[in-house]
């Protein structure tokens, strides 16, 4: 055992300064994207970036006490953390202050909590503490359901809210229980449904069974002397059909008319309408115009003048792009793929099953922010409103991202501790 | 090793399949496709507000009070003026140069990046010029919007004026920007959400030149201003600007209401101003003139001088006298002047005559008996109460006049008076050391009360409608709807039993057929009518008369106050009577009475001072 030369001793100091630099950056691009002459200090507290400044040095705080407190503590507690959180994603739908229609903040004086971005880590530890059981195999259909019941809580009671956006990010941690040896027949199948989901928005859906059925035919045809073949074949038919119908009846009965609007405009089965398709190509505008080299720290004009809506918070790449250009946005990018290549590293070096799956799921769910959030801004992925980590503004988020990301330095730092 | 390590490799494989995506991507909109580039250029889009044109103000008969004339306003967005020769610029605005430099500095202290305005209302000539050469300078350019008019030149007081937004009201309210207009004071004030509508913006793309090339999108993202709502005032034109001519050369106020409804019919204060004076370039050097003025004309007085009422209370203390039980129409007291200075009169009185000639010893005793015997103090009768006590008790009927606090019409900066408290009298004197001796002069409506010329309108009206009133106000309805706002269709009740009112009613028809306020008697139309005097310390004392009309279907109900002329039969009574026989038949039959009234000066001193037949001096 190497000697134990205090709590950031064995910290993996990568990821630190990581994450380092993604916050600073973020918060001087928040600057950017807020500034004007009349208010010229980081710190005035007035505005965003000055409460950036204060939810980063809170987070740094935070991450000390992740660090500080004993392992054997995140070891002891997840479900009881995961009921609390889940408690209190009931009590905002119910107590919460209704912002833009959903009710997803606690008002406390002058301050706002989110505490669906403490359910994250949460979720994390809960998931991370099941499949880590001694008795528990990935193959058996208790493990399945019970993993899928402790991903799915959490998005379920969001959606009441409503939060669609957040809601979706848990999807993310079924590429952990891949991970943990689920048979690659569930990723086909989930690729296979979610190419089936967007079919049926494309196309009529009695073209597309259509369609489907000339396959099942032919496929029965080939293996008509396998009656299980010709069984699973069928099923698969009867099943495909069954999710077309529900896709197309969900997309005109269950979605709200700009929940469609945006899907649809993404899709390119709709012009960009007004309001829609405004924030897409404002984004995209300000980020075209960043050109190579960009415009330079603080010479951007698209997102000063309120033409990107949310520029501070799910929008910031915009800034970035107008500001820094291809070489700042590469740059972003590639800060976010080697903190994701470097948790993937660190987290196949646990000998302990626990840190190694908290740590894929720390990887899936700032893998999701990442990619659904640039793909947002750059018009690939439609518009749900979910931030960037460590960059964009907002005091809950990064303090939930802190401590999702210092949980895992904490358990790699203890990595010879820690058994199971 | 764990079985399914090398599933790793899927995961980075998916981080840097995503990577990819999103260079390619970027690589195309940052790099290849420069259309970005070109709708981003740093001037490409111009956003000129629209503003909307904001609600005119009707009277009541649907005559205009305010409407709009559209103004030019030069405008600059500091970071974009560029090489530009200013000398050149200066000469065409016909501004000198150091002007330009701190404009500029002040434009560019509100923000470099927002347009400011620069240079308020161009003249037509400028305003054309400057539109030919616009592109040589760029950074400028011209915004439309309305300036205020007033065809009528009144009531500048209860309809207020716009001006332009201060830092303060930016801050606060996010809706306003540098250079916006707002309401200021009266109607304009009060219902500025409603006159000012909604702004709109359109996008314009501009070149290098700063010339505009087109409308951005086809105007997709343009919104059009939602323009303001029309507002109807309850006033009456006619009849506030003959109260205006009557009050020429006086010092003082008319308030008329419609007992019926508290409508508002004129509100005049006097002096006054030309509302067109608060309008455009010139409005900041005649603001601050009117300012400075000793008399003062932007100083509502209707509803802001506070006298002492003096007679005219006597009515309120009548029925305070008759709701407590210590008078009934039947008492009679002789005229001691012993008590309290009176004129000559018959004597002994009844309560009516007590009215009718405005006895001071009269009201004297009916005080006292108020203070030391009143049934609302629940206690034996003759056994008496203490004073304060007496005070309390008296005092829940006076505020049930709307006395003593701000009525709440619905224009800003009314004054509420005052209606002294025992609270007020145990710190003057200390607890127990004051009694009726030292506070008697309450009840004849002087001492340390004070009224508003507003709430002595509304006292007339309360018993005009024999014993209540509605709250007054001068909104009438605003756009297409006719609405009454619901605060304003509440009755208000006072404590005095209605049918304490009709005697009262009758005995005021008196004073004007046989009593202090002869010369307001009109032919065909019974006036009920009090005078009074507010003591004035400080010279001449202000006459005082408060009346409605006609008698048993009350249309108008008015006070007049008419500073330092003396006794309010003579100066306030006829300007009263004139100003009910214009509301209610529209024709003067009194020219000689009118010439009198519009002769009279009490602002410039006289060069010789000619005896008007000055009455002996009774209240
Ligand atoms: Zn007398």
């Amino acid at each position: 055992m190497r000697p134990n030369r205090g709590i950031f001793g064995n910290a993996d100091w990568i990821m630190i300064w990581l994450y380092l630099v993604l916050v600073f950056f973020g918060w001087m691009n928040i600057y950017a994207a807020v500034y004007n002459e009349d208010h010229g200090s980081i710190f005035d507290i007035s505005q965003n970036y000055g409460k950036q400044a204060l939810w980063i040095v809170t987070g740094f705080i935070l991450a000390l006490t992740v660090m500080l407190i004993d392992f054997r503590f995140y070891l002891t507690f997840p479900y009881l953390v995961y009921g609390i959180v889940c408690l209190l994603l009931i009590a905002v739908v119910i107590f919460g202050k209704e912002i833009a229609g959903s009710k997803s903040w606690f008002e406390i004086g002058p301050f706002r909590l989110q505490p669906s971005e403490f359910a994250k880590f949460a979720t994390c530890l809960a998931l991370a503490k099941y499949l880590s059981g001694l008795r528990v195999k990935i193959e058996e259909n208790r493990t399945k359901i019970t993993s899928s019941a402790i991903i799915a809580i959490p998005p379920l009671l969001i959606l009441l809210q409503p939060d669609a956006g957040s809601a979706l990010i848990y999807s993310s941690l079924l590429l952990v229980l891949y991970r943990e040896g689920l048979s690659s027949r569930y990723l086909w199948t989930g690729v296979f449904i979610i190419m089936l989901f967007l079919l049926a928005l494309l196309f009529n859906k009695f073209i597309l069974i259509g369609v489907l059925g000339f396959f099942a035919l032919s496929g029965i045809f080939f293996f008509r002397r396998s009656r299980q073949s010709v069984v699973v074949i069928l099923l698969a038919l009867a099943i495909s059909s069954g999710l077309i119908y529900s896709v197309d009846y969900a997309f005109n009965n269950i979605l709200e008319p700009h929940q469609r609007s945006r899907i649809n405009v993404l899709l390119g089965t709709e012009r960009d309408i007004k309001g829609v398709g405004y924030n897409v190509n404002q984004s995209l505008i300000a980020i075209g115009s960043g050109g190579f080299t960009g415009k330079g720290f603080l010479q951007g004009t698209q997102t000063k003048y309120d033409f990107v809506p949310e520029q501070s918070t799910d929008f910031i790449f915009c800034t970035i792009g107008e500001e820094w250009g291809f070489l700042g946005s590469l740059l972003t990018i590639g800060l976010f793929v080697a903190l994701l290549a470097r948790i993937i590293f660190i987290a196949e070096r646990q000998r302990s099953k626990f840190s190694r799956i908290y740590g894929y799921c720390v990887a899936s769910v700032l893998f999701f922010h990442f990619a659904v959030n640039m793909g947002m801004t750059m018009g690939l992925a439609p518009v749900i409103g979910i931030p960037l980590p460590f960059i964009s503004y907002g005091g809950s988020s990064l303090w939930g991202f802190t401590i999702l990301l210092f949980l895992f330095i904490k358990f790699d730092s203890v990595r010879l501790e820690i058994l199971r | 090793m764990n079985p399914f390590a090398d599933r790793r490799y899927v995961f980075l494989i998916l981080f840097a399949f995503v990577a990819m995506i999103f260079l390619g991507r970027l690589f195309y909109i940052q790099i290849i496709d420069r259309s970005y580039r070109i709708s981003a250029s740093n001037n490409v889009l111009r956003y000129v507000t629209a503003y909307p044109s904001r609600g005119l103000i009707y009277d009541r008969n649907g005559e205009l009070l305010v409407y709009n004339q559209p103004a030019y306003d030069l405008m600059v967005i500091p970071r974009q003026v560029k090489n530009i020769d200013t000398a050149d610029l200066c000469t065409l605005l016909a501004i000198s140069k150091e002007e330009f430099i701190s404009k500029i500095k002040e434009a560019r202290k509100y923000s470099s990046l927002k347009a400011s305005v620069f240079l308020k209302q161009l003249s037509a000539e400028i305003y054309g010029a400057f539109l030919e050469r616009m592109y040589q300078f760029p950074g400028f350019f011209v915004q439309v919007r309305t300036m205020r008019k007033y065809p009528k030149n009144i009531a500048a007081n209860a309809v207020g004026y716009i001006s332009e937004v201060d830092e303060n009201t930016i801050k606060k309210n996010s809706y306003y920007r540098s250079g916006d207009y707002i309401g200021m004071g009266g109607l304009e004030q009060s219902y500025e959400d409603i006159l000012r509508g909604k702004r709109g913006v359109k996008i314009f793309v501009v070149d290098v030149h700063n010339r505009i090339v087109g409308s951005y999108l086809n105007g997709l993202y343009d919104t059009l201003p939602v323009p303001g709502l029309n507002v109807v005032s309850t006033l009456s034109s006619s009849l506030q600007e003959y109260g205006e001519k009557l009050m020429q050369n006086k010092i003082g106020s008319i308030a008329a209401i419609e007992p019926a409804t508290g409508e508002v019919l004129a509100l005049v204060t006097s002096p006054t101003y030309d509302p067109n004076l608060l309008v455009g370039r010139v409005r900041s050097a005649n603001y601050k003139k009117l300012l400075t003025d000793s008399l003062n004309p932007l100083f509502n007085r209707a509803l802001m001088a506070m006298y002492p009422p003096g007679s005219i209370f006597k009515i309120v203390e009548c029925l305070v006298g008759l709701q407590d039980e210590v008078l009934t129409w039947n008492t009679v007291l002789p005229c001691n002047k012993s008590l309290v200075n009176c004129h000559n009169h018959p004597s002994p009185l009844d309560l009516d005559g007590s009215v009718q000639h405005s006895c001071n010893p009269f009201y004297y005793m009916v005080f006292k008996k108020i203070l030391y015997g009143g049934a609302t103090l629940e206690l034996a009768k003759g056994e008496g109460g203490t004073s304060e006590q007496g005070l309390n008790a008296w005092r829940r009927h006076v505020i049930s006049f709307g006395l003593g606090s701000r009525l709440g019409i619905d224009i800003p900066n009314e004054k509420g008076g005052y209606i002294p408290t025992s609270i007020y009298y145990n710190k003057v004197y200390g607890k127990n050391r004051w009694n009726f001796y030292t506070i008697y002069s309450l009840g004849i409506g002087q001492g340390e009360i004070m009224i508003v010329p507003l709430q002595m309108a509304n006292i007339t009206a309360i018993i005009a409608n024999r014993g209540f009133y509605y709250l007054p106000h001068l909104i009438k309805g605003f756009g297409e709807h006719k609405m009454v706002l619901p605060h304003f269709t509440v009755r208000n009740l006072t404590t005095i039993n209605p049918e304490h009112f009709e005697p009262l009613v009758d005995a005021m028809e008196k004073v004007v057929q046989s009593g202090t306020a002869t010369r307001a008697k009109l032919k065909d139309v019974s006036i009920c009518g009090k005078t009074g005097t507010a003591q004035n310390p400080h010279g001449e004392d202000h006459s005082v008369f408060i009346a409605f009309a006609p008698k048993d279907t009350p249309q108008i109900a008015i006070s007049v106050v008419v500073e330092n002329s003396g006794f309010g039969g003579t100066w306030a009574a006829p300007i009263a009577s004139l100003m009910i026989e214009k509301y209610l038949n529209d024709t003067i039959s009194r020219p000689e009475l009118e010439k009198y009234i519009l002769d009279e000066d009490f602002i410039h001193p006289k060069a010789e001072k000619k005896e008007v037949n000055k009455p002996e001096r009774v209240d």
